[in-house]
């Protein structure tokens, strides 16, 4: 049985705490929300930091229910936090091996050249403290420090949000890699839309205390009935293929499922699995293929669903091919106009596309 | 200079033996309870602070002679050490030891306590979560970050408890050998008018404090540099 069931219950002054979900046994799973609306506190309870009554059950392993309580040493988990917090009294080869000697030579899972490698850190080796490093090379030895002691559930708690955009845009290639190379659930807690986009496959999206949903990323971000469809930032994610590239107008083209996508050009091998990001305020509607657009990306969609958002706008999800959702956010006016209506075969504009 | 009598080098080295024992006493006492200090939250820590500080107050007569009426034959302290046929502490060097420690508690427990809030709960998170056991994080991270704490405790506790001497008067009167400590020396040389051998005494003890606390100081900068 390979999943992450998790369910705790702690009330804290005012907050209530009242979550629970299942996840897939393997790859990211998002906790999503704005501020306090306790993903931090549920981590923290997943990690065992926080001692609430509720249940834990990891790929089959009970660790939390009404009579087991494993403590946080005992649970084979990794976290990193949101600040790294290093040990300053060690080096950063200590810290790196910290968990690691803890952990039963023959439990051991990854070595630490491994690590080094995956993480970049040979060149941090040789530095003695750990206080000397940039913000983004003390949290790559966070997350190679909770690597090493052989995790088999790894907690992030917003790894990003301390640093700056450029130490940002340094490590998401980094977890990019593990999330492909790490065979262990991942939980990973943000309010950034756009680091959720980019790693994670599964998104669990908490409001005041509570679970509010949780399903596959693509799934969920295409959903209207949610507070994420009423976001500036809303928008679906294109899981796409490197197909060819236009090298007079220096231009690559990405297939999916239900169609293909002209973008900048990207320079990696034909073949290559990206991802992109395509927001609803981006996406206009035409009945008719248009003549004499300047807009590069058209795609033929069905319209599933159309809902309010805000006074003057409503929120259109579309399906490109068999899978592929597309949101469109347009004025109402545009709506009645256009006679749009559930079922309708429309031509989906698609004005940018964030690559990620 | 070398005038020191028998009786008087008798007294230094029950001094330091005093101190010596009080001191790792202390540390045994008060680094639980800085621990439990620095991170309780419960209603009472205020009241526990609050007894902790008290010797840092009272006058060493006060509290002295409330010590000795707990410790006498009619206390609670000295009923049970009866009861347990060891005797009564008064006038004893155990006695000394029981009313140091209580005496210097302070001065052990709030340096230990600072560092400890200090170094905070994260570090200690951040272990637990890489497998290490309660004692394994005390060893390994929270002893390591709190040293200066500790060895501000130590200098602290040992220098308070070599100048003590309201509350030995009062606790352990005068007893050579057993309880006539070297601030009871001095007193005793001054009372006879024997100013040059309470000088012997008193300077001494001036440098050997200063020594001690220059060579801690010391230690401690190294280190802290070296890191």
């Amino acid at each position: 049985m390979s999943s992450v069931q998790a369910s705790f219950r702690l009330q804290r002054g005012s907050f209530v705490l009242d979550a629970g979900f299942v996840a897939p046994g393997q790859g990211v799973t998002a906790l999503f929300g704005v501020s306090g609306s306790g993903k931090t506190t549920l981590l923290r309870c997943i990690a065992g930091l926080e001692r609430a009554p509720g249940t834990l059950r990891i790929n089959g392993e009970t660790w939390q229910d009404e009579r087991t309580f494993v403590p946080v040493h005992r649970r084979p988990l990794g976290y990193v936090f949101q600040e790294a917090s290093l040990f300053p009294h060690l080096s950063v080869r200590a810290n790196l091996e910290y968990g690691y000697r803890r952990v039963t030579p023959s439990l051991r899972k990854v070595q630490v050249e491994q690590v080094v490698e995956w993480l970049g850190l040979s060149q941090l080796m040789a530095r003695k403290e750990a206080a000397q490093l940039s913000g983004g090379e003390r949290q790559r030895v966070a997350i190679g420090r909770a690597l090493l002691s052989s995790p088999r559930l790894l907690l992030m708690d917003e790894p990003l949000s301390a640093l700056d955009a450029g130490s940002k845009q340094d490590i998401l290639p980094y977890l990019e890699r593990l999330h492909r190379e790490l065979q262990i659930p991942v939980l990973y807690v943000s309010h950034a839309m756009d680091e959720v986009a980019r790693l994670a496959d599964h998104l669990v999206l908490l409001e005041r205390g509570r679970v509010s949903a949780s399903g596959p990323l693509h799934a969920t971000l295409a959903r209207l009935d949610l507070p994420l469809a009423q976001f500036d930032d809303a928008g679906v994610v294109v899981e796409a293929e490197l197909a060819q590239h236009d090298e007079k107008y220096s231009l690559s083209r990405l297939d999916f499922s239900g169609g293909h996508l002209w973008v900048g050009k990207v320079a990696q091998p034909f073949g290559t699995r990206l991802r992109a990001r395509v927001l609803a305020r981006d996406v206009s509607i035409a009945t008719q293929v248009p003549q004499g657009s300047s807009i590069n990306n058209i795609l033929n969609a069905r319209i599933e669903a159309i809902s309010d958002s805000g006074p003057d706008k409503v929120m259109v999800r579309m399906l490109a091919g068999e899978s592929q959702a597309l949101l469109a956010r347009i004025t109402r006016r545009s709506r009645d106009q256009l006679g749009l209506h559930e079922g309708m075969y429309v031509c989906a504009q698609v004005k940018s596309v964030a690559l990620m | 200079m070398n005038d020191l009598s028998p009786d008087d080098v008798q007294a230094v080295w029950l001094t330091l033996k005093l101190a010596g024992v009080t001191t790792l006493l202390l540390l045994l006492v008060a680094t639980p309870l800085a621990w439990w200090l620095a991170f309780s939250t419960r209603w009472y820590r205020g009241i526990v602070a609050a007894c902790v500080a008290l010797p840092l107050v009272l006058p060493p007569s006060v509290l002295g002679f409330y010590l000795l009426l707990l410790m006498g034959p009619h206390g609670w302290v000295g009923e049970l050490t009866q009861a347990l046929h060891l005797g009564r502490l008064p006038f004893t060097f155990a006695g000394l030891v029981a009313g140091s420690v209580i005496f210097s508690l302070p001065f052990a427990v709030q340096p230990i306590q600072n560092a400890i809030e200090a170094v905070g709960m994260r570090p200690l998170e951040v272990a637990a979560t890489l497998r290490a056991n309660a004692w394994d994080r005390f060893v390994s991270v929270a002893l390591p970050l709190a040293r200066p704490g500790f060895l501000t405790a130590i200098i602290l506790a040992f220098a308070h408890t070599v100048g003590e001497f309201g509350v030995v008067l009062m606790l352990g009167g005068n007893i050579q050998g057993e309880t006539r400590v070297l601030s009871i020396a001095i007193y005793n040389h001054v009372e006879a008018v024997e100013y040059g051998a309470a000088h012997v005494l008193a300077g001494g003890m001036v440098l050997f404090s200063f020594l001690v606390l220059l060579a801690l100081y010391l230690v401690g900068g190294k280190v802290r540099v070296g890191r």
